[in-house]
């Protein structure tokens, strides 16, 4: 690994106090270089996503430390001030449902972010659209997201947790609902785009058709990851 | 920034749309309400207006002539005369009643006019069309808003009279439209009794031996004679001189001629702080209502909207959406949907006023009151919703 995407050490998360008191994360420790797609598997109540919250920044963990690109965002504690930034502008989400915003077109739906962040409507939206044209999308820019197929949705999802260029993409079970061949297409773009845009991706799946397209893994039980080298056989 | 607000509000026009115009209606229905008042104030200050007097002379402690019956002689103008300050003074009556017109009838308030010319107290200051009374009986002038026209025949008690002019905007204060006759003539209708009536009453004087004794014939004649004329009238119309008080006037005839006077000011009083509060005190509980109602409804829809964008809302606070663009966003649908109702409501009344049988008075600070108040309606029923969008917990978009 080369870099810095994103580094998580000891990282733990306590739910409750005293005798009632669950320990959903105990000793979690990552690593994603940037350009890098791992997964994260595990079985249900493992902790993925109580994991995903706290890389996303949404629930505070209870120890350890993260680094995201040069920054440690946790040490024990937040070291930063203002979360929703830091989710807005350095962690990219994709969805098992693509979570659309309905009464916004394609285009907004992607350019949405860039305008949060400041950016002017029309260079938010340029940018959308070379990353739509990019995801094989951009000719149903104008669409509302009920008009598009599920593979379309997803695409679109994708590029809006790109379209900040975070150094980190979170993806939880993003192929959950799509067939064999567009799961596979997904994560051949989510490879595609990490490269393209040097980002570091972790999808959670438990979805076996593309367990063995990642070269690395990491699992997670009782709230301890454990790395594994993967497959990495992308048809 | 994008307008997520008009964009969610294009994406489901058609809820925003049938949500807007029902919420107008109430709108609507709220600002002819206050139409009603202020024409029913409107309409007793042109009875004011109209009657052309600068005090109301009437019967000892009564609120006479409009709020209460009033009953003084109708020489009481003469002596009226003779005080310093009044330049002229004339008689006046005032009788409500049903008068038919063709098929149907109609309810009208018939003014006695004391002889005299256009610029007598009680007259009609203009007409729209025909002329004024000229002749001592049995001609009359009628409100335009009677359905009455020239030349048509009014059927008042056992007389008819022909309509020779027409005025607008002469209507009582309960709004109902004056037919203006000679006071000779209204005199007579207001106590003028029914054939049946007059001859008993005759039978009785005739054999009450003290009012027809014998060897005094002329007697019971001129007891006869007093018992059919009137010689009463509801109040007596001054006009003051140049100069004079009308406080002090008002004051020199309640003490002198033992009669009740009103300045314009106290007449007005009486005819809106008593006459027709109770009316306004009703039209304010409709008022209150219907705002309340109106907030419910924009209240329940902005919330109903909200609700169903309770996973949008997630996903974009987990995004990095600020929570004032989320309030925002809420706000300005609550803002829209108002101002939506309260155009069509503005346009409803408008257009539905004309029709109402009664004056409908729609002010312009009236509209921007009622546009005020849609607003303040609009951002304190968006406050529920607010609140729950606030709630929403970003990690609902992520499930688990």
């Amino acid at each position: 690994m080369t870099g810095t995407g994103i580094r998580i050490e000891g990282l733990r998360k306590r739910y409750g106090k005293g005798s009632t008191a669950v320990d959903a994360l105990k000793q979690v420790d990552m690593a994603v270089a940037p350009g890098e797609v791992v997964g994260l598997i595990g079985p249900s109540g493992s902790g993925k996503s109580t994991l995903l919250k706290c890389l996303g920044a949404i629930i505070e963990p209870s120890g350890g430390r993260m680094v995201l690109g040069d920054q440690v965002i946790y040490d024990n504690g937040w070291q930063i001030n203002d979360l929703r930034d830091l989710r807005r502008d350095k962690i990219g989400f994709v969805f098992q449902a693509p979570y659309l915003i309905p009464f916004l077109d394609v285009l907004d739906n992607v350019a949405l972010l860039p305008m949060l962040a400041g950016v002017r409507n029309r260079e938010a939206r340029r940018r959308a659209r070379a990353l739509l044209d990019a995801l094989d999308v951009g000719h149903r820019a104008a669409a509302m997201p009920s008009q598009l197929s599920g593979g379309e949705q997803q695409r679109v999802a994708i590029a809006r947790g790109l379209i900040n260029r975070p150094p980190v993409i979170l993806a939880d079970e993003p192929t959950a609902p799509l067939d064999s061949e567009r799961a596979l297409t997904v994560i051949r773009i989510l490879n595609d785009m990490a490269k393209s845009q040097n980002t570091a991706i972790i999808v959670v799946t438990h979805d076996e058709k593309i367990i063995p397209t990642f070269k690395r893994l990491y699992h997670i039980r009782d709230g301890i990851t454990r790395e594994e080298m993967g497959d990495g056989r992308l048809p | 920034m994008i307008s997520l607000a008009g964009r969610d509000i294009l994406h489901s026009w058609g809820k925003f749309v049938f949500t807007g115009v029902g919420l107008g209606l109430l709108i609507g229905v709220t600002l002819t309400m206050a139409g009603v008042y202020r024409g029913m104030v409107a309409d007793a200050r042109a009875l004011l207006d109209n009657s052309g007097a600068d005090l109301w002379v009437v019967q000892q402690d009564t609120l006479g002539p409009y709020a209460e019956s009033s009953s003084i002689p109708d020489d009481s103008y003469r002596a009226l005369l003779t005080l310093p300050g009044v330049a002229s003074a004339a008689n006046v009556t005032y009788l409500t009643m049903q008068v038919e017109r063709g098929q149907t009838d109609v309810r009208v308030m018939v003014v006695g006019l004391a002889n005299g010319d256009p610029s007598t107290s009680g007259w009609p200051p203009y007409l729209i069309a025909g002329r004024h009374i000229t002749r001592g009986h049995y001609e009359a002038v009628a409100d335009i808003s009677s359905g009455f026209a020239l030349g048509e025949h009014i059927t008042i008690r056992r007389h008819q009279y022909t309509v020779v002019g027409l005025t607008r905007r002469m209507v009582s204060s309960a709004g109902d439209p004056m037919v203006f006759i000679p006071l000779k003539d209204a005199q007579q209708a207001q106590f003028l009794k029914d054939n049946d009536a007059i001859w008993q009453n005759r039978r009785r004087t005739l054999a009450n031996p003290a009012l027809n004794p014998p060897g005094a014939p002329r007697l019971a004649e001129a007891v006869l004679a007093s018992q059919s004329t009137n010689t009463y009238v509801n109040a007596a119309l001054v006009t003051l001189a140049p100069g004079h008080d009308a406080n002090a006037v008002a004051s020199d005839i309640r003490r002198w001629k033992r009669l009740t006077a009103y300045t314009r000011e106290q007449m007005e009083g009486i005819l809106i702080g008593k006459l027709i509060a109770s009316s306004a005190r009703q039209i304010a509980m409709f008022l209150v209502i219907l705002a309340t109602v109106s907030a419910a409804i924009v209240a329940f829809i902005i919330y109903t909207l909200t609700l169903d964008k309770i996973r949008e809302i997630a996903v974009l606070k987990l995004i990095g959406t600020r929570n004032r663009t989320i309030a925002a966003m809420i706000l300005q649908q609550a803002l829209a949907l108002g101002l939506t109702g309260f155009v069509v409501g503005k346009i409803t009344a408008t257009f539905a006023a004309p029709l109402f049988p009664k004056y409908v008075l729609l002010m312009p600070m009236d509209t921007v009151r009622a546009l005020v108040a849609v607003v303040i309606i609009c951002v304190l029923a968006s406050v529920s919703a607010i609140r729950m969008a606030l709630k929403v917990d970003p990690a609902e978009a992520i499930g688990g």
